[in-house]
């Protein structure tokens, strides 16, 4: 048998169907395949004896014709999603060991449509991060290295986890969440598919909150069509979610194939950034260039205010922070460390729980909250948000279909590169993707290309409000002309 | 705008984060790192301008006013730290 683990989602679905092997034979690859790659530090917990039970229930579900939209697809979970009875701990000390008593509305919908988990994947902790370093687990390894090179690269974040098990096989797909690039640079670090679709498509529910007007989850995958089947069955309208829209969700899955002829798609000459390299530049014309060959017609837009939208969302994002993570308190649930009275034991809960980024952002976010700096920075920084989502509508009621930029500014750094000295220096990774969690709109990363070292590059796609649609049929474009990327074996 | 040292301990103290002194002078020079970058906002025209409340046009969902959920004490202490019964144990708040 050709090894499971090198099928795509969609082509594993077939073969489950033919009954050419069976969800235990799948769910075992690609346990073999995680215990093989510890190295890369992807799982923070590997479930195997709940995915092997998975798997012959799905089995058993099969034999009988009943066959969900995942039936038997075996899956990693970000450990950010709250899995009933399996530990969740956002990669925090400071949710110790933590086992919820409930289930994310999101992997239940997965579960649901017959999915089998593997296991917990790394992210930064708390989603706070670009590299997926600041995980309590250390660092996650990108299976992809620079050409002749031995240095273990960094996958992105903070879904790197999620990211770094797709690339590697681990994982037929996995659950991610962005908040302000953590699906699309991860995915484009290592040329996996990854979408953060509309604000209030995907329940947030039951996933450990970062900032939550911002926080969307979302796939990564192999595909573009693996990630249009995930996106299916994740999205949809949820009660317990008040920002969850109540509209049907789309078969993604139609809009692999249908055409983009006639398709406008908008080319902002604001992300053409002063020292981009000349590569990136290159990759977003060859990717405009496929677009046009297939049947779209390219057109140069402006979007004013982006060089504002990663500085706005450092208000904005730590402000919901600080708010969200005060309910770690040593109390509850989670780390505790004593004090002699309740304000020391918050306190020293909080230092020792909290990892230097969090710490960071929790202290921006309640400077930029308190009395008397409130109006200054939170409150423009709202106002400029406003501005930037005025510069998408403006563009699309022009007629524009989706936007075309790179996803971002470089390829994969190494471990411990960037961020040493200047946070700022970190957060400039997500320059590309930030706009898009700050407009709310729906935002596509798709492998296509590689730097000269051999890298992986990818292309964002952002689209109109809820048209995810739009962005995997351009997707698609892009993937058949740069074909797949997968990389060689190190571990 | 920066902090100085006495601002660092300040936050950190409305943070509820234990801060040594010697942590006060790099956790200062970071936050004046951020607070230098966020500086570039204060150029941006935002005369007129309705701050951003909800990110997609929607009106605020309500649910009816009954009891959907209870009964779950024992999961609700399941994860604490510290618990008597169904309460949470904290140190000794009203002398």
């Amino acid at each position: 048998m050709t090894d499971l683990t090198s099928l795509t989602l969609a082509e594993a679905r077939k073969g489950l169907a033919d009954k050419t092997f069976t969800s235990l034979e799948l769910t075992d690859a690609h346990l073999s395949a995680i215990e093989a790659a510890r190295v890369l530090n992807a799982f923070v917990m590997e479930t195997p004896d709940q995915a092997r039970a998975m798997a012959r229930e799905a089995d058993a579900k099969i034999a009988k014709g009943e066959v969900g939209p995942l039936a038997g697809i075996p899956l990693g979970i970000k450990d950010l999603f709250a899995t009933k009875g399996v530990r969740t701990t956002a990669c925090s000390k400071i949710l110790g060991n933590f086992v919820p008593t409930y289930e994310s509305t999101v992997t239940s919908q997965l579960w649901r449509d017959g999915a089998v988990m593997l296991g917990k994947l790394n992210n930064d902790e708390f989603a706070m991060g670009s590299a997926n370093e600041t995980s309590c687990f250390g660092p996650v390894g990108n299976p992809w290295r620079r050409e002749g090179s031995n240095t273990t690269l960094v996958p992105g974040g903070s879904s790197g986890g999620s990211a770094s098990a797709v690339a590697a096989l681990l994982c037929m797909g996995a659950t991610a969440t962005d908040t302000g690039g953590s699906i699309r640079q991860p995915a484009a670090f290592t040329a996996t598919v990854g979408i953060k679709p509309t604000y209030g498509r995907c329940s947030r529910w039951g996933i450990v909150a970062f900032a939550s007007s911002l926080d969307q989850a979302g796939p990564i995958a192999r595909t573009t069509r693996d990630a249009a089947m995930l996106l299916r069955s994740m999205a949809g309208h949820d009660p317990k979610d008040t920002t969850s829209v109540d509209i049907p969700v789309p078969d993604y899955e139609a809009a692999i194939g249908k055409s983009v002829k006639g398709m406008k798609i908008g080319i902002p000459k604001e992300y053409r950034l002063d020292g981009m390299p000349a590569e990136i530049e290159k990759l977003w014309s060859e990717g405009a260039a496929w677009l046009k060959a297939a049947g779209a017609e390219l057109v140069e837009v402006s979007l004013p205010h982006t060089k504002y939208a990663l500085p706005a969302y450092y208000i904005v994002a730590p402000a919901e922070a600080s708010s969200n993570l005060a309910r770690y308190d040593g109390v509850r649930y989670g780390l505790r460390e004593q004090g002699k009275n309740i304000n020391e034991l918050y306190e020293n809960t909080r230092a020792e729980g909290f990892g230097a980024e969090v710490r960071r952002r929790v202290m921006i976010g309640t400077y930029v909250l308190s009395a008397g700096y409130y109006d200054a920075y939170y409150l423009r920084a709202q106002k400029v948000r406003t501005l930037i989502k005025k510069d998408f509508e403006d563009c699309f009621a022009k007629g524009i279909d989706a936007i075309l930029t790179p996803a971002t500014p470089s390829a994969a750094f190494g471990i411990g590169e960037k961020g040493g000295a200047d946070p700022v220096e970190m957060y400039l990774n997500d320059i590309f993707t930030v706009t898009v969690n700050m407009a709310g709109l729906p935002g596509i990363a798709v492998p296509a290309g590689k730097d000269a070292q051999g890298l992986p590059l990818g292309l964002q796609l952002i689209g109109r409000p809820f048209d995810e649609e739009t962005l995997f049929s351009l997707g698609e474009v892009i993937e058949q002309a740069a074909g797949r990327f997968t990389p060689a074996r190190w571990w | 705008m920066s902090v100085d040292a006495a601002t660092v301990r300040r936050i950190a103290h409305l943070a509820r984060i234990a801060v040594s002194e010697g942590e006060v002078p790099h956790l200062q020079g970071e936050l004046n790192a951020m607070l230098a970058f966020v500086e570039q906002l204060s150029e941006v025209n935002v005369a007129g301008v309705e701050p951003m409340t909800s990110v997609t046009p929607m009106q605020m969902k309500k649910r009816q006013d009954v009891v959907d959920d209870g009964e779950i004490a024992d999961d609700i202490v399941a994860n604490a730290p510290a618990t008597e019964g169904h309460f949470f144990l904290v140190p000794k708040v009203v002398e």
